[in-house]
């Protein structure tokens, strides 16, 4: 976790650190475990190919908490997460690289809020965004603290 | 409707539309200090606000915090049958699609001013926001599109998530 990011200082197109991820096969199993989503297709090879499928594939969700994880790093400690949403276009498979990336699109003040709206996305090997999104967060501000 | 030029009978019935709106069975999700370790530990966090009660406080929680995306743990009842989720029957209404499949096609999680942090009791009910129906040239055939949104309240009455999921059904029933 690196310093504060306060509003005065975002500029919009600007973009937030990258967060890579690999994830595992242990790590689906935590996820499962973690998540409390046992859908076989995540931990069962042979019932993920029974299900059409190549083999076994990382969660929707556990990508969205990886670009939950990247908004987070990126607006700790006293920024908050008003909105985070995705769409799964594209399967993602264990033992790869996932990068999660953003942008701010947009930053306005309302109701005494300081928002900014990013767009997110997660990316895999071949750089296709397979998991494009959205988040709305609120930040501190140099004047208010 | 369908709205590509692969044309294909609707499979979305009166039965089906009349869930449209409907509260389903509603159930309890429990924020623990260990199910928010957990749930951080998953992710593969390595900030210790989500695992260590002293620095949660310091930095102006109640207690560990909800990870983004976490909304607590099902307080399950061994005579539930769903084993995959462990939810209440009836939580989701059940819905007779010809489809075999089904994919998470997206989560959208709208956070609001009271915040989820380990010791809090939520109660979430589950309805279904709307169907589409589309050609999916990835899937190869045509795809059911449902919606359905998630409200949690913590054990104030207060609504602190709504969470709305796009679940996509797609695929042949195979002849048993």
């Amino acid at each position: 976790m690196g310093e504060q990011v306060y509003f005065e200082d975002v500029e919009v197109d600007a973009s937030i650190p990258d967060l890579e991820k690999r994830p595992s096969t242990l790590q689906l199993a935590l996820w499962a475990a973690g998540s409390g989503d046992f859908y076989q297709i995540h931990y069962d090879k042979d019932f993920a190919i029974a299900a059409g499928l190549d083999g076994i594939i990382v969660h929707g969700a556990l990508k969205h908490a990886f670009l939950g994880e990247v908004v987070h790093r990126w607006i700790a400690p006293g920024g908050r997460i008003k909105r985070l949403a995705c769409s799964y276009r594209g399967m993602d498979l264990p033992d790869r690289r996932l990068t999660q990336r953003g942008r701010v699109v947009k930053k306005h003040q309302e109701g005494g809020h300081n928002i900014v709206e990013l767009e997110i996305w997660s990316e895999n090997e071949q750089g296709e965004p397979t998991t494009p999104g959205t988040a709305v967060v609120t930040l501190p501000s140099r004047s208010s603290g | 409707m369908p709205s590509d030029d692969q044309a294909f009978p609707s499979v979305v019935t009166d039965a089906m539309r009349a869930r449209i709106g409907v509260d389903g069975v509603p159930a309890e999700f429990e924020v623990t200090t260990s199910s928010v370790r957990a749930f951080a530990r998953a992710v593969g966090y390595e900030d210790r606000v989500f695992y260590n009660r002293d620095e949660a406080r310091r930095r102006g929680h109640r207690d560990l915090p909800a990870p983004p995306g976490y909304l607590g743990s099902i307080v399950f009842d061994p005579s539930w049958p769903d084993t995959i989720w462990g939810r209440p029957e009836g939580f989701l209404p059940r819905m007779d699609t010809p489809y075999a499949q089904i994919l998470n096609g997206g989560n959208d999680v709208e956070y609001f001013d009271e915040e989820i942090c380990a010791g809090d009791l939520l109660t979430a009910s589950a309805k279904i926001e709307g169907f589409n129906e589309r050609y999916s040239s990835a899937l190869g055939g045509p795809m059911l599109i449902q919606v359905t949104s998630i409200t949690y309240k913590n054990q104030h009455g207060t609504v602190v998530a709504v969470m709305r999921n796009t679940s996509l059904s797609y695929g042949e029933k195979k002849e048993s």
